[in-house]
């Protein structure tokens, strides 16, 4: 198992340095000077060229590369322009919403997934079906977005039964302000976890151990639970690792249509205020926040399955 | 990240299967369905603000939210604007996004994904490692973090996502390269002499096509999604331009006056994600064998 961690941890070495790349060089899409614009209009030349000093930008490409990189491993994700303090810091505030957003997302995606996948494998091409892969036809073209607003609309401003967004004080209080917007993301993202767990039971159902357990007497509700939906469970939790990334831009949006101050609404203000350091800073941290999931999820699955080799 | 994991993220494809024999292949309820939404679509965007009365985007400040009638289909906007003709006019920004968005991804990520395939060695080294680290970022997080960088605006969505969409095709491409490369015609036209390109567009892309065509559909779905959302989020289409996610941005303060603002773009969003997903699936059951 540790060799297995251990592989895995040096197989990613690369595609952190290619991230750090990627996230350093996107400052440099910026058309004209990213101080100047950082600045605005009003900005005297002396300021410009402070925030140029500031930012590296005078040094030759590569060293500022260089300087970025061990600023990176000294924790440093450099200073807001607006905010006026460190980036990490500033994450770091935010990161528990969008963290309690994408946990809260997860658990209703499951929720759903489960039985209407359940439902459609053991009533396959009958009614129950039929309607579960329009659900999912439709689902899949649906905008997040606006799924998010109607359910708004209609559950807080009509029917006042939900808070009307932000995300309140205590536990309970930030679950209750959480529901709508996690039950929007997990909406759009279990169009896709349905269709692949229903066709995933399909092939269980009709695969020979479950024959067998059939044979051996087993009550249908045992076998289903026991021989089937097991068996279904683990490739439900790779496509949901490796929807993560898809989930994680689902909370950007809906972040803005319920005013939640998570790490998407700041990337947003963040962009608006061009205050590009913030943004390079936040994209980062959710490609490394979608990396150690989806190395969590590989070894969560080796430790589960024993078809998976660990060496 | 595991390169030959066949599940892109967005979508699962299964293994490289051969085109069905043209007997067996079947036109499914689904392709019609798809080709008939999308048609009427088609034809309603192109032609219908050729012959729409109304500008999309000049107020007409004496006709503000007025409802449903013979004069206004769907009504006007806050501003007066017949809705109709911007639901138009903005089909076809959203649907030109798509094409071409989804369009280049294409050519570029199934040009990579062949030459890493094909050639392997260190051309495979060199695009798959871009491929893993780009599979990294989310993928509308990235999207959204060029536009950031290139400044907000309809064309600069075209880059994001020519930036970050041919990955999947990479992928695809290159995965169905690697079983195709080494059925025996594929052996057999080398023996005999062929070019590599030759072998590759004669003998190998129509095995590729299939799972590339399908994936396409899917994508024009997701390519409309993203170019809605980063609108809706102001880093799209500028106002007073009509785009569908823009028009459900602008629509959500008057929603308790007028519903349709907000509600008839959304439609229109799914009608079109819709049509294509139906076509997707249709083309599967028309290009792969029937089981």
């Amino acid at each position: 198992m540790s060799r297995f961690v251990l592989r895995r941890l040096i197989q990613m070495v690369p595609v952190v340095f290619g991230l750090t790349a990627v996230i350093f060089f996107m400052i440099h899409l910026v058309p004209g000077d990213p101080a100047a614009i950082m600045l605005g209009t009003r900005a005297t030349p002396e300021n410009v060229a402070q925030l140029r000093r500031n930012l590296g930008l005078d040094e030759p490409l590569l060293v500022q590369y260089m300087i970025f990189l061990r600023n990176l491993a000294t924790g440093s994700l450099g200073d807001s322009i607006f905010y006026r303090e460190p980036v990490l810091g500033l994450i770091l505030d935010h990161l528990p919403t969008t963290l309690m957003l994408a946990t809260s997302t997860i658990i209703l995606a499951v929720i759903i997934t489960v039985p209407l996948a359940t439902l459609a494998a053991l009533k396959r091409d009958r009614l129950a079906d039929q309607l579960v892969r329009a659900f999912l036809l439709v689902g899949l073209a649906m905008p997040s977005f606006w799924v998010g607003i109607n359910l708004l609309l209609l559950l807080t401003v009509r029917f006042r039964i939900f808070p009307p967004g932000g995300i309140g004080e205590g536990f309970f209080d930030q679950l209750r302000h959480l529901f709508l917007p996690a039950l929007t993301v997990a909406l759009s993202i279990s169009a896709v976890l349905v269709r692949n767990l229903r066709s995933s039971l399909i092939d269980t159902l009709t695969a020979d151990h479950v024959r067998t357990a059939r044979a051996k007497g087993l009550s249908s509700r045992a076998v289903f639970i026991w021989h089937v939906l097991r068996n279904s469970a683990m490739s439900t939790v790779t496509i949901l690792g490796l929807n993560l990334g898809y989930l994680m831009g689902g909370t950007v949006i809906i972040e803005q249509v319920f005013a939640l101050p998570g790490l998407g609404q700041l990337l947003l203000t963040s962009i608006f205020g061009r205050d590009y350091p913030v943004v390079q800073g936040i994209t980062l941290v959710y490609a490394v926040l979608v990396i150690l999931v989806n190395l969590i999820t590989d070894l969560v699955y080796a430790a589960l399955d024993p078809r998976v080799s660990l060496d | 990240m595991n390169a030959s994991t066949n599940v892109v993220g967005r979508a699962g494809l299964g293994a490289a299967e051969p085109l069905a024999p043209r007997s067996r292949r079947r036109i499914s309820p689904s392709l019609i369905a798809g080709v008939a939404i999308l048609g009427v679509v088609l034809v309603a965007v192109i032609v219908g603000p050729m012959i729409s009365p109304y500008d999309p985007t000049e107020p007409v400040l004496t006709e503000t939210f007025a409802g449903p009638s013979m004069r206004h289909p769907l009504g006007t906007d806050n501003f007066g604007r017949d809705i109709l003709t911007r639901i138009l006019y903005g089909g076809r920004v959203d649907l030109m996004i798509a094409f071409l968005a989804t369009s280049v991804t294409v050519v570029v990520g199934g040009i990579l994904g062949a030459i890493a395939g094909f050639y392997g060695k260190w051309w495979d080294t060199i695009i798959m490692r871009i491929v893993d680290i780009a599979i990294a970022f989310p993928f509308l997080v990235l999207v959204i973090a060029i536009v950031a960088m290139l400044g907000p605006s309809q064309n600069n969505i075209f880059v994001a996502i020519w930036l970050v969409g041919w990955i999947a095709y990479a992928r695809i491409v290159r995965g169905e390269i690697l079983v195709v490369k080494r059925l025996e015609y594929v052996e057999a036209a080398r023996v005999v002499g062929l070019t590599d390109r030759a072998i590759i567009l004669r003998h190998i892309a129509p095995n590729v096509i299939t799972p590339v065509v399908v994936f396409a559909m899917a994508d024009m779905v997701l390519n409309i999604l993203v170019a809605a959302s980063l609108s809706f989020l102001g880093l799209g289409t500028q106002p007073p331009n009509p785009e569908w996610g823009l028009m459900i941005a602008e629509g959500r303060d008057f929603f308790l006056r007028s519903w349709q603002l907000t509600t008839i773009p959304g439609l229109a969003i799914l009608v079109v994600g819709t049509g294509f997903s139906l076509l997707g699936d249709g083309l599967a059951d028309l290009l792969r064998p029937a089981r």
